[in-house]
C-alpha cells in the first residue's frame, strides 16, 4: 500500500518536471519579448543591456536550471509587464477564479439535478425527452458563443445585467469575495451561467443514469410498498443515494471548470487567473505563461493524486491492482 | 448481392431506426457538401479585394448595396457578405477537425493496438501516458502546447492531434485485448503471419465499429475547440478564417448592437457540432451489446 503511493508520488514529480521542461524551452523558442518590451528608437546598447538583465544572453538550459532552482525556492520569475513576482500576480487573481468556478458550480447542480432526477424517474415523458435533447444541445454549444449571445440579450438588449468584470467585493466572516454584495452577485451571475452551462448537460445525464439505476432497487420497490409518498421517494431515497457519484464527479470536474474559465473570463473581461493567462499570451509575458501552466499543472496532478489515493481506501478493487502493477 | 452491400442495408436498417439521426446525418452531409464546394455555392468569394468593398461594411441582413447585390445574412466589418464568409469558414473549420482526427485515430489506434498485442512493460507506459493526458481537460493541454509553441495552422492541428489521441489510444486497446484472444488470432499466428499483418489486418478492422464512435464524437469536439482555440487568438491565424475566428470578429461589434456579425456564424458552428454528436451519440447506442 504504502509502496504504491510512494510509487504514485514518483511518477506525479517525474510528470511535473516534464512538463517544466516541456513549457519552459517551448516558452523560450517563441517570439522575442525584447522586441515588444523595448522603445523601438532605443539604440543597440540599450537593447543588449536589456537582454542582459532579463538573463536571455544565456544558453536555454542555464536558463532553465535558473528556473528550476528559483522555482524550488518558491520564485516563477517577475513578469516583463507588470515588474511583479508572476506568482504574486497570479495569487492576487486567483480569488476571482474560485469564485466564478463554485458559484457557476452551485448554479450548474442546482439546475441539473432536479432536472436529471426528473428525467430518470419519468424517463418516457415528453418533458424528459426535451431535456435530454436539451443536453445534447447544450454538449454542443460552444461555450464563448453563448457568453456572446448571453451579453447581447441580458446586457446590451434587455439591459439587465452588466456585462463586464467583477463587480464590488464584500467581506464575510473574513473571506472577501464579491458573492457578498449584490452588485458583485449580478456580476457574476452571467459568466458563472455560462461556465455551468457545459456543466449542466453532463450532470443531467449522470443523475438521470443513476436515478434510473436507483430505482430498480429494491429498497426503493421497498419503500413503494410500505406506502411511503412518492415524493417522500423521490426527495429523501433517491436523492441521497444518487448524490454519492455526482459529488465523487463533481470534486473532480471542479478542475475542468477552472481550465475552461479562461474562456469565460476572457468573454466577460473577469479579472481571474484565465484572462491573465491570455492577456500574457498576447504580450509574451514569458515568466507569467510559464508560471501559469506549472501552478495549474501542478494543481491537476495533485488533484489526481488525492482522488487516486482516496480510491484505492474507498475500493479494494483499485487498491489490490495497483498492488500488482 | 455482395456481402458489403449486405452489411451496408443491415447497417442502414439500424441506423434508421432513430429519425433524428437520419435527420442529423443529412445535415452533416449537406454541410461537407457546402464546405467541399463552398467556392462554387457561396454568392461571393469574401476574399477577393475587389468585391469587397468597405462602403458596404455592416450591413444588417437581407439588405442591398447599390449595385443591387442581396446579403441574406449582412456584411461584416470590412464588408464581407456574410453567409460566403461561413460557407469559406465551415470549409477550414471541418477541414482542421477532420484532418486532426483522421490523425489521432491512425496515430491512437497503432499505440492502442500494439499495446495489446505486445503488453509487458511497453504497454504499461503507454497505458500511464494516456491515463495521465487524460486527467488534465483537453482545453487545458491544448492551451499549453499553443502558449508554449505559438499559433499556427499546423500547430493547432498538432495540439488537436495532442488532445485526441488518448482517447482513441484507450479504445483502440480496449476492444484489442478482446479480439487478441479470439480463435482467428490463434490461427494467424499459426500460420506465421507477421506481427504487423495481425495487427494492423485481423484485429483492427474488428476494433473500427467503437473506434468510429469515438471518431465521430471526438470530431465534434475538435471543430468545437478549435473554434474556441481560434476565438481566443491562440488557434489559427487570420489568413485561415474558420467559424470561430468570424466569430470573434463579431465580438468588437457587439456593443453596438450588430448582432449577426457573431450570431451567424455560431449558429453554423452549433448545427454542425450538434449534428455530428447525434449521429455519434446513435452509433454509440447501436453499437453498445448492453442494450441490444
Amino acid at each position: 500500500m504504502l509502496e504504491y503511493i510512494l510509487k504514485r508520488f514518483g511518477q506525479s514529480f517525474l510528470v511535473l518536471f516534464i512538463m517544466s521542461i516541456l513549457v519552459f524551452v517551448g516558452v523560450n523558442l517563441v517570439g522575442d519579448p525584447v522586441e515588444m518590451l523595448i522603445n523601438p528608437e532605443a539604440d543597440q546598447a540599450e537593447v543588449e543591456r536589456v537582454i542582459r538583465e532579463l538573463g536571455l544572453d544565456k544558453p536555454v538550459s542555464e536558463q532553465y536550471w535558473y528556473f528550476l532552482t528559483n522555482a524550488l525556492k518558491g520564485d516563477l520569475g517577475s513578469s516583463f509587464i507588470y515588474n511583479e513576482p508572476a506568482l504574486k500576480l497570479i495569487l492576487q487573481r486567483m480569488p476571482a477564479t474560485l469564485e466564478l468556478a463554485l458559484f457557476s458550480l452551485f448554479i450548474s447542480l442546482i439546475i441539473a439535478i432536479p432536472l436529471g432526477i426528473y428525467a430518470g424517474y419519468k424517463p418516457n415523458s415528453k418533458a424528459s425527452k426535451i431535456i435530454m435533447a436539451g443536453s445534447i444541445l447544450g454538449f454542443s454549444m460552444p461555450t464563448f458563443w453563448v457568453g456572446i449571445i448571453f451579453i447581447m440579450f441580458f446586457a446590451v438588449y434587455l439591459g439587465w445585467l452588466p456585462s463586464t468584470g467583477r463587480g464590488e467585493i464584500g467581506s464575510f466572516l473574513g473571506i472577501e469575495s464579491s458573492l457578498f454584495t449584490l452588485n458583485g452577485l449580478s456580476h457574476v451571475f452571467l459568466p458563472a451561467l455560462n461556465l455551468a452551462l457545459f456543466k449542466i448537460s453532463s450532470v443531467i445525464r449522470l443523475t438521470r443514469a443513476g436515478t434510473r439505476e436507483i430505482i430498480l432497487q429494491d429498497y426503493i420497490t421497498f419503500a413503494r410498498a410500505k406506502g411511503l409518498s412518492e415524493k417522500r421517494i423521490v426527495l429523501v431515497h433517491i436523492l441521497k443515494n444518487i448524490l454519492i457519484p455526482i459529488v465523487t464527479v463533481i470534486g473532480l470536474e471542479f478542475g475542468s471548470l477552472i481550465a475552461f474559465s479562461t474562456v469565460t473570463e476572457t468573454v466577460f473581461a473577469w479579472p481571474g487567473m484565465g484572462k491573465l493567462i491570455i492577456d500574457s499570451i498576447y504580450n509574451l509575458d514569458r515568466p507569467v505563461i510559464v508560471a501559469y501552466l506549472m501552478i495549474i499543472v501542478t494543481f491537476f496532478v495533485f488533484l489526481n493524486l488525492a482522488v487516486d489515493i482516496l480510491y484505492t481506501f474507498l475500493d479494494p478493487r483499485v487498491r489490490l491492482k495497483g498492488m500488482n502493477q | 448481392m455482395s456481402s458489403r452491400d449486405q452489411n451496408f442495408k443491415n447497417f442502414w436498417r439500424d441506423f434508421s431506426v432513430n429519425r433524428i439521426a437520419v435527420f442529423a446525418l443529412f445535415i452533416f452531409l449537406f454541410i461537407l457538401f457546402v464546405a467541399i464546394f463552398a467556392p462554387l455555392v457561396s454568392p461571393t468569394d469574401p476574399y477577393d479585394l475587389n468585391s469587397v468593398s468597405i462602403m458596404n461594411s455592416r450591413m444588417p441582413p437581407m439588405s442591398e448595396d447599390f449595385a443591387g447585390n442581396l446579403y441574406v445574412l449582412g456584411t461584416d466589418g470590412a464588408g464581407r457578405d456574410m453567409l460566403s464568409a461561413i460557407f469559406y469558414g465551415l470549409r477550414v473549420s471541418l477541414g482542421v477537425g477532420v484532418l486532426s482526427g483522421v490523425f489521432a485515430l491512425i496515430i491512437g489506434s497503432i499505440f492502442g493496438i500494439s499495446a495489446a498485442f505486445f503488453r509487458g512493460k511497453y504497454e504499461t507506459i503507454i497505458m500511464r501516458i494516456v491515463d495521465i493526458q487524460l486527467s488534465f481537460p483537453s482545453i487545458l493541454v491544448a492551451l499549453i502546447i499553443l502558449a508554449a509553441f505559438g499559433k499556427g495552422v499546423e500547430k493547432t492541428i498538432i495540439a488537436l492531434i495532442l488532445v485526441q489521441w488518448a482517447y482513441y489510444a484507450r479504445t483502440a486497446r480496449a476492444s484489442a485485448l478482446v479480439e487478441i484472444n479470439k480463435e482467428y488470432i490463434d490461427s494467424a499466428r499459426c500460420l506465421a503471419f507477421s506481427n504487423t499483418r495481425i495487427m494492423f489486418k485481423h484485429i483492427l478492422p474488428n476494433c473500427l465499429a467503437p473506434l468510429i464512435v469515438v471518431g465521430t464524437l471526438q470530431t465534434a469536439h475538435a471543430i468545437s475547440l478549435e473554434a474556441t482555440l481560434s476565438f481566443l487568438g491562440l488557434g489559427l491565424p487570420i489568413t485561415e478564417p474558420s467559424l470561430g475566428l468570424l466569430i470573434g470578429n463579431g465580438f468588437e461589434y457587439m456593443y453596438s448592437g450588430d448582432f449577426w456579425i457573431s450570431i451567424f456564424p455560431g449558429i453554423a458552428l452549433l448545427i454542425t457540432v450538434a449534428s455530428i454528436n447525434l449521429v455519434g451519440d446513435h452509433l454509440r447506442d447501436m453499437f453498445n451489446p448492453r442494450l441490444q
